[in-house]
């Protein structure tokens, strides 16, 4: 009787091929170009300058407002330039370029393996480790994490989930971190539920994955005896189902409430963190370390080498490729991320950000799109869609340029997920005229939010 | 019977003319006063409902018209001074006649000087595409090439030229309505003065970066070497931002920086003879050695400005 959300969704085949590769790290690369905007939010601001010597770990930017992040050097050497780069999109971006030497770590970063288990108590001070640490969501959407566990005054947290769904087919980060740092994942999570000051906890994974739900559950009652502070936390099994993920479908499907219209998961009193940040909080609250590395899948059925890599934070991707051997002949398009939500790149100069969960190969048979044709008013898109809404709808009125009715029909609770295009026997380009449609509209929205702050200063 | 038939006609017939009193006497109290220039404004204008004067349409464009104390800030782009003279003489006004203006694509990039370095899957629409990343060439400032700018286009005066990839302007179709200006994301599309005797000079690329990365993404890029902004004697040509900018205002037509561009950026429309490059070229030498021998004769030295 496993849960799941209750409208929508899609079930594209599994395809986790690299989940048998442990994850192994990858030799440092001769330069990282680190971007300055790797969360939601505005992008930090440089503390370095041309010339000056860092360590791993030493913070090389600051947070630039109340919605963003410090960014740490994930490497030691030389800073060589700091100065717009191309991302993975072809947008310039400002990159700070260092030169590796080395591989020095900054002082006070602990470095072994030992599991520290002893969870600080202030929730002051845990987020405070937190936002140093630079830790952001890294299920995809980089929100930094002190931001969402300072919840607004007046609002509260029932239940602290765990995101371990990995729906995205291919994606097996995830799923290799649950298995072989499963004890870090579980204190992490507990100093979540700490710093949120909630009882309960659970570590949401999808039945797909019977071998890090058994060993979660093992790890939770090894850890119940260390310490009273582990009480609380389950592991919740989930049927397989994509955009499980999703925010506001895993507050569903756990918790059977909704989240109303442009509202936040905290709003129906919830708090959702992926597995790799609860790493990333334990790395940071119990070790020091900041965000400098994370786990990414390199797979496709067309890459002869499949691998769960552990990547410093501004790796070129062309060298993560080279290392495995090269782009395979018959890859047609390469995606930063899954099939379903994933980026396709144009540009394999660009970097990992903190974010990157993924680099995925596909052929063209895969990937090409079939041409477009008529809408039938099928209703599948509709049907599919997990958030409720009519992507025929959106998509026509977006042709239409009519961003008031986009509006009336909820456009900007769109959650990008493709299941649309994906169910579309038409093949019509839904998702690519809709995301954009959303862009603009909530465009609209923040500038008619922000006239209406304006007027009630004056 | 007949006098059923008799009574049922009589019955409708007053009704119908007491209600007729009724909507007439309701007419007569709730009339609204409508200015009849109005109609006759509106009857001067093409009646394309472009939006192309800023206004929601024609009738909202007359009704505007009529309100205003002068025309100055009433233009109908698709009409033109024709159309313009006629609404001024509805309204006895006195207006300025204006210079004609037509779009321009302000891109140089053909398949043959742009290479593509990716293919793009997605929507044909440059909007979307825009959105997305940078383009299917290695210059994010150029066009995209979908036709979004085609598809806005009511007068049928764009197409896209498939030996080039870049939309084509019909000038004898083109009304200056900007709405290809509005649809283009990349904000390559501009309304230039269409010139005496449709001549006229601009430089058509955009691109802001620096000079190597735009030459390695375009043969025909503007490469912000500024040669034409030195060569300009009539200070036509602003240049900002790496890119060279022609002002129409002020560009006299002589083709100088026509002839001095090195990627053949600058582009010259509607001359009746092609360009004279080693004239022009020629020419330029022979002032600038002019120049030099001025200066050297007029100690001391001072800074000479064009």
């Amino acid at each position: 009787m496993s849960r799941t959300f209750s409208i929508g969704g899609v079930h594209p085949h599994d395809s986790k091929i690299s989940r048998e590769c442990a994850i192994e790290p990858l030799p440092l690369p001769p330069t990282v170009y680190i971007s300055v905007s790797q969360h939601i939010g505005a992008p930090a601001k440089p503390l370095v300058a041309v010339g000056d010597k860092v360590k791993v770990g030493q913070p090389i930017a600051e947070p630039g407002g109340f919605v963003s992040a410090y960014i740490h050097s994930s490497v030691s050497g030389t800073v060589k330039s700091i100065g717009p780069r191309p991302d993975l999109a072809g947008l310039p971006q400002m990159c700070i370029e260092i030169a590796v030497e080395g591989d020095e770590w900054m002082e006070g970063i602990d470095t072994t393996d030992t599991l520290v288990t002893d969870i600080p108590s202030d929730p002051k001070e845990i987020i405070e480790k937190i936002r140093l640490g630079g830790v952001v969501g890294l299920g995809g959407a980089t929100f930094p994490t002190h931001v969402k566990l300072s919840p607004p005054p007046g609002k509260v947290c029932d239940m602290l989930i765990i995101n371990g769904c990995e729906c995205e087919p291919y994606l097996t980060s995830d799923f290799r971190t649950l298995l072989e740092k499963g004890e870090q994942v579980v204190v992490g999570t507990a100093i979540l539920k700490a710093a949120l000051g909630v009882d309960k906890a659970t570590i949401a994974i999808e039945e797909n994955k019977p071998e890090a739900i058994s060993h979660i559950r093992e790890v939770i009652s090894k850890m119940l005896k260390v310490s009273s502070k582990y009480a609380g936390i389950t592991v919740m099994t989930l049927k397989k189902r994509y955009p499980q993920g999703g925010e506001k479908q895993l507050i569903d499907a756990v918790m059977h409430r909704q989240v109303k219209s442009m509202a936040l998961p905290i709003d129906s009193g919830a708090v959702v963190q992926n597995v790799a940040t609860a790493l990333a909080v334990y790395d940071a609250v119990q070790k020091g370390k900041p965000i400098i590395d994370n786990s990414v899948t390199v797979t496709g059925e067309c890459f002869p080498r499949q691998a769960n890599l552990l990547v410093r934070v501004g790796t070129p991707l062309q060298y993560i490729i080279d290392y495995l051997g090269g782009v395979p002949e018959t890859a047609s398009k390469i995606i930063s991320g899954g099939p379903m939500m994933g980026k396709a790149i144009s540009n394999l100069q660009a970097s990992t950000l903190k974010g990157t969960s993924a680099l995925l190969f596909l052929t063209e048979a895969q990937t090409k799109r079939r041409p477009a044709g008529n809408c039938i008013r099928c209703g599948r898109c509709a049907d599919a869609c997990p958030m409720g809404l009519e992507p025929f709808l959106l998509n026509r009125l977006a042709l239409a340029g009519m961003t008031d009715e986009l509006e009336k029909n909820a456009v900007q609770d769109c959650i990008e997920c493709g299941c649309c295009l994906y169910s579309c026997p038409a093949n019509i380009p839904l998702l690519d005229v809709i995301r954009q449609a959303k862009g603009q509209v909530l465009g609209i929205i923040r500038a008619r939010a922000a006239a209406a702050k304006a007027a009630a200063g004056k | 019977m007949s006098q059923t038939i008799i009574w049922t006609i009589a019955i409708i017939a007053g009704l119908g003319l007491v209600l007729a009193v009724i909507l007439w006497l309701i007419a007569e109290k709730f009339k609204v006063v409508e200015d009849p220039r109005i109609d006759e404004v509106e009857k001067a204008m093409p009646g394309a409902n472009c939006g192309g004067c800023g206004f929601a349409g024609c009738r909202a464009f007359a009704d505007s018209a009529v309100k205003a104390p002068n025309l100055d800030n009433h233009y109908c782009p698709v009409g033109g001074n024709d159309v313009m003279q006629k609404v001024a003489a509805i309204l006895g006004h006195e207006i300025k006649a204006k210079a004609p203006m037509v779009a321009v694509v302000r891109c140089n990039g053909t398949c043959e000087a742009r290479p593509t370095v990716n293919d793009y899957d997605g929507a044909a629409s440059c909007k979307v595409k825009a959105a997305l990343y940078s383009g299917d060439t290695g210059c994010r400032y150029g066009c995209l090439g979908c036709g979004d700018c085609v598809a806005a286009c009511q007068f049928g005066a764009l197409s896209m030229d498939p030996a080039t990839g870049l939309p084509v302007v019909d000038e004898e179709k083109c009304t200056a309505c900007g709405a290809c200006v509005k649809a283009c994301p990349k904000a390559i599309i501009e309304l230039r003065a269409k010139g005496p005797r449709g001549m006229r000079l601009f430089v058509s690329c955009v691109n802001k970066d620096r000079g190597p990365a735009v030459k390695k993404a375009c043969a025909s890029a503007c490469i912000g070497c500024g040669i034409c902004f030195k060569t300009c004697t009539h200070d036509a040509i602003v240049f900002e931002n790496n890119v060279a900018y022609i002002d129409y205002a002020k560009c006299k037509l002589c083709r100088e920086c026509e002839a001095m561009c090195p990627t053949d950026a600058i582009h010259g429309v509607g001359f009746p003879k092609p360009l004279d490059r080693e004239g022009i070229k020629a020419r330029i030498k022979e002032r600038q050695a002019k120049a030099a021998e001025a200066a050297k004769a007029a100690k001391p030295v001072e800074k000479e400005e064009q």
